[in-house]
């Protein structure tokens, strides 16, 4: 990948950190909290809900919500800093 | 006014509105039939990703699935949302600087093979034509329960709309009707929620409510475990399922609903990359307005249809003392009782109150004028209730008021209809753009392309129509095998295709016959040939093999690849294109 200029491949790498970051959040909720560990935190009360169950139903979809507004704003912040947006 | 005359007026006065929509939006170009133009703003898109998204499945019977399965929906739940954080990062952006039409023009070009289109084209075909029948089946079962006539005709009248809409407006048309179905679908859902969580819990919100404490002090949750294990129930907050099998069927599920080709396909509406990734955000928090409300409609559904039926005392009610409801829903065959104990209530507890599951109604009534089956079991419970029912009879069960049971009439038709038309567009396009233009004959004009995709939403609206009037019995089964297919081929192909420079035809094409072969097999064993779950490989059920099979895709076409020649500089070129986001505005003009 000679073609390839440097910042591109500087900005894919930082691209890809971020995407990292975030799927490593994204398994953590809702396969950690939701269904490995779901048995743990239901011995947690919050808000009438037992936790476990309360991500399994509502806390991971409010999570995955805020990591794709997340990635757009770290990425709309990493495409200025390339000089890559539109 | 009657209840008749209102829900006519509303599903009447939302086929008006989906109507003058279509015409206002026709479609004059093929950019436009197949992806509106590429100019949708991401609000848009997102509230019309959401209605393509959210089928009858999610409207009518995924809180009948949780109300009945408790912590367990929680696989649906998560993996049909989660999947939208994998389109973000993963696929949506890359594939809009990609800039083609359809998914198998990316499978096909990325991977500069002929066979890898065609692989391509038939899971997109396969999965979709899957979805549409279900959701045809769901318009005439609207249709029937709330405007008496009779299931054909409800589908009929179905097909004649989306036809409407579909084949004269192609995407832009479907967009915008998708836009104003997901208000009505949206607030069909909503207002029965606000409605119920009031009145049971006091609370506005239902996402709140389900965990308020109810006027004795115990909560709701707690109510729901107490009257499960009292009618011995699993504890509704208690799983059923194995961890290994909750796991792998959401991932399942989230990596096949980021490989449906209908979802996908609507990413490459928005005219820049940012906006794929923006409109994904909206996207997922229109879905989450239902989808969070689901497990309180649930739950309260649950409550309620419980103490409705076995009285306030858990004695069970006089059948002749039973809500209309409670016989409207008998005649439609989806609730039965058989006065097992003979004192002429009713009564329900765990247990299949009739053998094999469904009750078989024989053609006369009983002494208080009950449906009679011939297929009563040993079991005490004498009642059987079908999952599907739930949210269309929830405002019934509660009481509510006449002009709320129209509107989530409207809303599962508005649910049902989105999410065909989005399908339709996929299958005609398939057929035009990706077999007639890009393999039979890629010498035909822009316009006579255009006809062909017309023609292929009519031929694809009649066999969706036949198979929403003759059902096939396995269309419940096979919605497994259209996640299973997307998340075996559709997903790793592209997801591969975009993150790795090396990977080559041999390897993609191996991955993804291997993928769909372990997947399909497997199904189709457990499925159709009598598999017992006993045999389950790892206690892995059917609809969570699809990530098995995504898994042997990625191991195999790595292998395949890393031993065959890496692929020419043009695609590499490629790869490293789509990567980077500035560039994508131009890329519809050619």
């Amino acid at each position: 990948m000679s073609s390839q200029p440097d910042s591109a491949r500087a900005y894919w790498r930082e691209n890809l950190r971020i995407i990292f970051t975030y799927m490593v959040i994204w398994f953590a909720v809702s396969y950690g909290c939701g269904i490995l560990f779901v048995d743990a935190l239901d011995q947690i009360q919050f808000f009438g809900f037992p936790l476990g169950f309360w991500f399994a139903q509502q806390g991971a979809i409010y999570v995955f919500i805020g990591l794709i507004w997340a990635y757009v704003f770290s990425m709309n912040r990493l495409d200025e800093k390339y000089d890559v947006h539109e | 006014m009657s209840l008749d005359l209102l829900t006519y007026m509303f599903i009447g006065g939302s086929f008006a509105l989906y109507i003058g929509i279509a015409i206002w939006a026709r479609a004059g170009s093929t950019t436009e039939f197949y992806v509106a133009g590429g100019g949708v703003p991401p609000v848009a898109n997102g509230m019309a990703t959401a209605a393509d998204w959210m089928s009858a499945a999610s409207f009518i019977s995924l809180a009948g699935i949780v109300s009945f399965i408790g912590r367990d929906g929680a696989a649906y739940l998560m993996g049909w949302t989660g999947g939208y954080v994998l389109l973000a990062m993963l696929l949506a952006p890359y594939l809009r600087k990609f800039g083609k039409f359809t998914v198998p023009d990316f499978v096909g070009d990325r991977y500069y093979s002929k066979t890898a289109r065609y692989i391509a084209v038939i899971c997109t075909i396969v999965i979709s034509f899957t979805y549409v029948a279900g959701q045809m089946r769901g318009v005439g079962i609207v249709f029937s329960r709330y405007l008496h006539v009779d299931i054909n005709t409800g589908v009929i009248v179905g097909m004649v709309i989306v036809f409407f809409y579909a084949v004269l407006g192609g995407m832009k048309g479907i967009t915008y009707t998708q836009v104003a179905q997901y208000c009505v679908l949206i607030m069909a859902f909503m207002v029965p929620a606000f409605f119920l969580s009031m009145q049971v819990t006091g609370h506005f919100l239902p996402q709140i409510g389900l965990g308020a404490t109810l006027e004795d002090g115990r909560s709701v949750l707690v109510t729901l475990n107490e009257l499960s294990s009292e009618l011995g129930f699993d504890q509704y907050t208690q799983g059923n399922k194995t961890t290994i099998d909750m796991f792998f069927m959401t991932a399942a599920l989230m990596c096949g609903t980021a490989g449906l080709p209908h979802v996908i396909v609507r990413f490459f509406t928005v005219p820049r990359v940012k906006d794929a990734r923006i409109s994904a955000g909206w996207a997922l928090i229109f879905i989450a307005i239902l989808y969070t409300t689901v497990p309180a409609v649930a739950g309260f559904g649950r409550v309620n249809l419980i103490e409705t039926i076995n009285g306030p005392d858990n004695a069970g009610v006089e059948y002749t003392q039973m809500p209309s409801w409670f016989k409207n829903w008998e005649s439609s065959g989806l609730i039965a009782w058989a006065d097992k104990n003979g004192d002429g209530k009713v009564q329900y507890q765990a247990g299949a109150a009739f053998d094999g599951g469904k009750p078989a109604f024989i053609d006369s009534r009983g002494d208080y004028g009950e449906r009679l089956t011939e297929n009563a079991s040993s079991s005490a419970n004498e009642v059987y209730v079908d999952r599907d029912i739930m949210v269309l009879a929830n405002p019934e069960i509660a009481n509510l008021p006449d002009w709320v049971i129209a509107l989530v009439a409207a809303g599962a038709v508005a649910a049902a209809l989105s999410t065909a038309a989005g399908l339709l567009l996929v299958i005609s396009t398939s057929i035009s753009h990706d077999l007639m233009k890009k393999s039979i004959n890629p010498n035909i004009t822009d316009k006579q392309e255009l006809t062909y995709a017309r023609l292929a939403a009519i031929v694809a609206i009649i066999i969706a129509g036949y198979f929403g009037i003759n059902p096939p019995g396995f269309v419940a089964q096979v919605v497994a095998l259209a996640f299973g297919l997307a998340a075996s081929s559709v997903f790793p192909a592209i997801v591969l295709g975009i993150f790795s420079t090396r990977m080559n035809t041999q390897g993609a094409v191996s991955g993804m016959l291997v993928g769909l072969g372990s997947t399909m097999a497997y199904i189709i064993y457990f499925k159709f040939m009598g598999g017992t779950p006993d045999q389950w490989l790892f206690g892995i059920s059917p609809e969570g093999f699809g990530t098995v099979g995504m898994l042997l895709n990625f191991v195999v076409a790595m292998l395949v690849a890393s031993m065959t020649p890496e692929p020419p500089e043009e695609i590499q070129s490629i790869i490293e294109d789509i990567r980077i986001p500035r560039g994508a505005a131009q890329a519809h003009a050619h």
